[in-house]
């Protein structure tokens, strides 16, 4: 089954360069791991949440708004997707993501992808 | 009520959570299998009515239950398309088969006791999954017993069923490195349960003396399927040595009675050899975690013929061992005590003053209460009076607050 693991850091930027350094090898070394094993669909990095752009439609209007939908201390960060076993293997890779991006730890939420009954083609 | 009602109640009470356990495994699927129990158990009404009741009741459910969930698979085959159907054969293959059914038990209540108690789940679904997939408690039991609603409670229950398919929370037990933590879960859950029909606050009394012996066979059936674990045999001599005070801790009207004034003929006297031969059993394997050092605790009450023959030096000591490796305000509090009634009483209250001056005992009304109860040993019968009474602005218990009443009446005449 694949997990989504949605991360969410603290967006300060007192990140000493010795310290992101670290987190980028302990995100290489989560990648290399599950591509070796073959359970890595996808990873990426978001950009900080002050480029996010919210995107509302109401009675057929399309609203834009600056900003995150919510002003909390934690932000969506980044991502990855893998294919577990179960839950418990989802939870190990989970504990292995790094969660400090720029600053203190954050978490990360695991989340189940549901599956649909009808795959819809990805990529073609 | 009929003969065989009662034998299929019994039956239900007893074996439903080997019954569950195995349908899970063979069907994956926690719905599936409670459906076809519950299916099974309903057919058993009418069958053994008819019929009478089968030489083993048990594998006659089981085998029903079985049957059924071949029904749902087929029923569930011809629904989905030609793309899926190679998954719903293996399954049916799975659940068809009479020898995977047959497997042993055991394996599977372990299995279930770790799904249920899953760090996934939140405490208090992990403690109402417990109590009906494997206590076998209906859900207006669980509620009546916990005091909810009953919508509540069945909501509860759906949405961690539904989190263990849908994230899909393994059914097994956990890998050796992570066992220990996971076991400690599994005891939290069922020490939760036992605490709930324990504590005196209000509620059904039967219901509540209902959880205690449920919990109490939960704890045995953990020491059954994990031998070898101290601290799981300490927890079922703890949960024996509480309950065989059972009814001897509050009057024919309801009071509650100190562990000093207990009439101590009414202890459970086979509860307490058990008890204490698992203590005994516990504390020979060394590392003694919190289960065996507060086992070994009531223990030692429980050796006691009259309470003043307790042995306080000993129970001050393992409450020094228990405050170092588990240190809370409440060990900390039931240790002065313990140093109170076998050292001095001064250097007791010195030690509870001392506690009390950090602030965080001062909200706990059992605080005020044990710090009152120093005092009037003591004879300073003014300043007990106003320890209880600062006790009783903080209880809401009725049994609790009729007990500080009696106190507070007995010094009045005293302080008067």
């Amino acid at each position: 089954m694949r997990y989504m693991m949605l991360i969410y850091s603290q967006e300060n930027e007192t990140a000493t360069p010795e310290q992101m350094s670290a987190i980028f090898a302990a995100h290489r070394a989560v990648l290399d791991e599950t591509q070796h094993r073959g359970i890595l669909r996808a990873a990426d990095p978001l950009e900080a949440s002050a480029t996010a752009t919210i995107v509302r439609v109401q009675e057929g209007e399309v609203l834009v708004t600056d900003g995150p939908f919510a002003e909390t201390k934690e932000q969506l960060a980044g991502y990855y997707i893998l294919d577990c076993e179960d839950l418990d293997e989802a939870l190990a890779w989970a504990a292995k993501i790094p969660t400090g991006c720029a600053g203190a730890a954050g978490c990360v939420e695991v989340r189940p992808i549901r599956q649909m009954p009808t795959r819809v083609p990805v990529n073609g | 009520m009929d003969d065989h009602h009662a034998t299929v109640e019994s039956v239900f009470r007893n074996e439903s959570g080997r019954i569950i356990a195995g349908l899970i495994r063979v069907s994956h699927s926690f719905d599936l299998a409670e459906e076809a129990m519950q299916d099974a158990f309903a057919a058993a009404v009418v069958s053994w009515r008819a019929e009478g009741v089968p030489a083993n009741p048990a594998a006659w459910i089981t085998a029903t239950a079985r049957r059924k969930l071949i029904d749902y698979a087929r029923r569930e085959q011809t629904r989905r398309n030609k793309e899926d159907q190679l998954l719903y054969e293996y399954a049916l293959r799975s659940i068809a088969s009479e020898e995977e059914m047959s497997r042993p038990f055991e394996d599977d209540r372990l299995r279930l006791i770790f799904t249920c108690c899953h760090p996934a789940i939140n405490k208090e679904a992990q403690i109402a999954l417990t109590l009906r997939t494997l206590g076998g408690l209906t859900t207006p039991e669980i509620a009546r017993a916990f005091l909810l609603p009953e919508s509540t409670l069945a909501q509860r229950l759906v949405r961690a069923q539904r989190k263990i398919q849908q994230a899909r929370i393994p059914y097994e037990v956990p890998a050796p490195d992570r066992l220990p933590e996971r076991l400690s879960a599994v005891q939290a859950v069922l020490y939760l349960i036992f605490n709930e029909g324990y504590s005196a606050s209000s509620g059904d009394n039967l219901v509540r003396r209902e959880l205690c012996a449920e919990a109490i066979r939960l704890a045995r059936t953990l020491t059954e399927l994990t031998p070898d674990n101290p601290e799981s045999m300490a927890l079922l001599a703890l949960m024996l040595l509480h309950d065989s005070r059972r009814d001897a801790r509050s009057s024919r009207d309801g009071q509650l009675v100190t562990l000093e004034e207990q009439d101590r003929s009414l202890w459970h006297l086979d509860q307490i050899a058990e008890g204490t031969q698992l203590v005994e059993r516990a504390l020979g394997r060394r590392s003694a975690g919190p289960y065996q050092l507060q086992a070994a605790i009531a223990a030692v009450h429980a050796e006691a013929r009259t309470a003043a023959e307790t042995d306080w030096k000993q129970i001050a000591a393992l409450y020094g061992i228990l405050n170092a490796s588990q240190g809370s305000p409440i060990v900390s509090l039931n240790h002065a005590v313990a140093i109170a009634m076998s050292e001095s009483l001064e250097r007791g209250l010195a030690l509870i003053d001392s506690l009390g001056s950090s602030g965080e005992l001062d909200s706990y009304h059992l605080y005020h209460a044990a710090r009152a109860d120093l005092l009037r040993r003591m004879g300073r019968y003014r300043e007990a009076l106003e320890s209880y009474n600062h006790g009783l602005a903080l209880t809401t218990n009725a049994v609790e607050l009729r007990y500080l009443h009696r106190r507070i009446s007995e010094l009045d005449v005293l302080a008067s």
